[in-house]
């Protein structure tokens, strides 16, 4: 069975990374039926659609400088709108910034308070994507760069681009899940070098 | 007319790290009990965590939920070699320090605490002065490779992996301290965006 993860990473059967991964076999293994229940084959794709999946993954993993796993992602979405892939790209280096930054709710913490960059996407993205999408790919900013200012209000904004609550629920997964996929990606190629 | 999230403008927000047990409030309605199928109790895992309005929200998207949570127990709690219990927590715990979550800092800080009773102190540092707040070598390394992988885009890298191993991480350790920071990058957003923290005993 293939395992995006090792695709992404380089790992073959009888590898010393395979042996490592093999000691934590669930989380191998559910790490792979999140992606697939997320991204490859969900049941349900009214709440959010095979399109509006691949394009959130393309752009989290884009955003975080992922190069493998973002490639993989553009390539979901090419395949089904070409012209998305390319707004996506387009609208990637006024998007691009590092994180963690935001704001703690007031007190000791406030001294920790950092600004940056709060993402609206452009007429010209939001023309080829539509609001609905677009909305979404202005949150999983938010979520990619500072998760600490998330507020009911950027709820709010998904639920009146007309998302469900079902469909932030999933949405928020895809975009975590995503943080976590590209983390095991790096984690292990960094460590595959230095075996 | 769209959804309607649900405000708590009432409800006092901890706005400080601590060790102690804060609770959590949802802003989407979870599935109610009375609504939960057998699939969704698959999904739970435990069939306890149908009181929780965090577990029920997720459970709107059950085969996620229930991947989730068999992969955050295998990587947290599978202890056939790899990294100890309490610096599995002690990852956990300077990744949401650096993403900001005071509720999974505050969870995964008592955890670690609970595995390394004498280590209180130094768990506390970690929530009052952060990942550059003083530790000791191997605490360090955990901590700092935690960080790196945390930062969007991550800056892990080798020097990280030599830093570990040079205070007796093995390469299954390392594996551990990376699907441990990793799972809280997950978990982080989950819990930052779905809702918010409620002071102890509230």
């Amino acid at each position: 069975m293939s395992d995006l993860i090792d695709t992404l990473v380089g790992i073959a059967p009888g590898d010393p990374l395979d042996a490592l991964r093999a000691k934590r076999p669930v989380a191998r293994a559910d790490a792979q039926t999140t992606y697939d229940a997320l991204v490859a084959a969900p049941a349900d794709l009214a709440r959010a659609t095979a399109l509006e999946r691949a394009a959130i993954g393309y752009w989290v993993a884009a955003l975080s400088s992922a190069g493998a796993l973002a490639a993989h992602y553009r390539a979901l979405v090419a395949d089904v709108d070409a012209t998305v892939a390319d707004a996506l790209d387009a609208a990637l280096p006024a998007a691009s910034t590092t994180g963690p930054y935001g704001a703690y709710p007031t007190g000791p913490l406030s001294v920790e308070d950092e600004e940056g960059l709060h993402y609206s996407a452009t007429a010209e993205l939001r023309a080829v994507v539509g609001d609905r999408l677009a909305a979404a790919l202005e949150h999983a900013h938010l979520l990619t760069f500072r998760p600490r200012d998330a507020s009911p209000d950027a709820l709010q904004s998904l639920l009146d681009a007309g998302w469900s609550t079902d469909g932030v629920v999933t949405v928020s997964q895809l975009v975590a899940f995503i943080h976590f996929q590209l983390r095991v990606v790096t984690g292990l190629a960094v460590l595959k070098e230095a075996l | 007319m769209s959804e309607q999230v649900i405000r708590h403008p009432d409800l006092p927000r901890p706005n400080a790290f601590t060790q102690e047990e804060l609770g959590w409030v949802p802003w989407l309605e979870p599935k109610p009990e009375s609504e939960l199928t057998e699939d969704d109790y698959t999904a739970l895992v435990e069939r306890s965590r149908a009181a929780s309005p965090y577990f029920r929200l997720l459970v709107r998207d059950p085969v996620v939920l229930g991947a989730r949570t068999r992969a955050d127990n295998d990587i947290f709690y599978n202890t056939d070699a790899g990294l100890a219990r309490a610096e599995r927590e002690l990852s956990a715990a300077a990744t949401s320090r650096t993403n900001g979550c005071l509720f999974c800092a505050s969870v995964h800080s008592r955890f670690a605490s609970l595995q390394a009773p004498s280590r209180r102190d130094d768990v506390q540092r970690l929530l009052d002065e952060g990942i550059d707040g003083e530790q000791d070598e191997r605490w360090t390394a955990i901590v700092e490779a935690a960080a790196a992988l945390t930062a969007t885009p991550s800056h892990f890298g080798a020097a990280h992996v030599d830093a570990l191993r040079a205070v007796g991480l093995d390469d299954q350790a390392i594996v551990d301290v990376v699907q441990s920071a990793a799972f809280f990058n997950w978990a982080n957003r989950l819990m930052l965006s779905l809702g918010e923290p409620t002071p102890p005993g509230a």
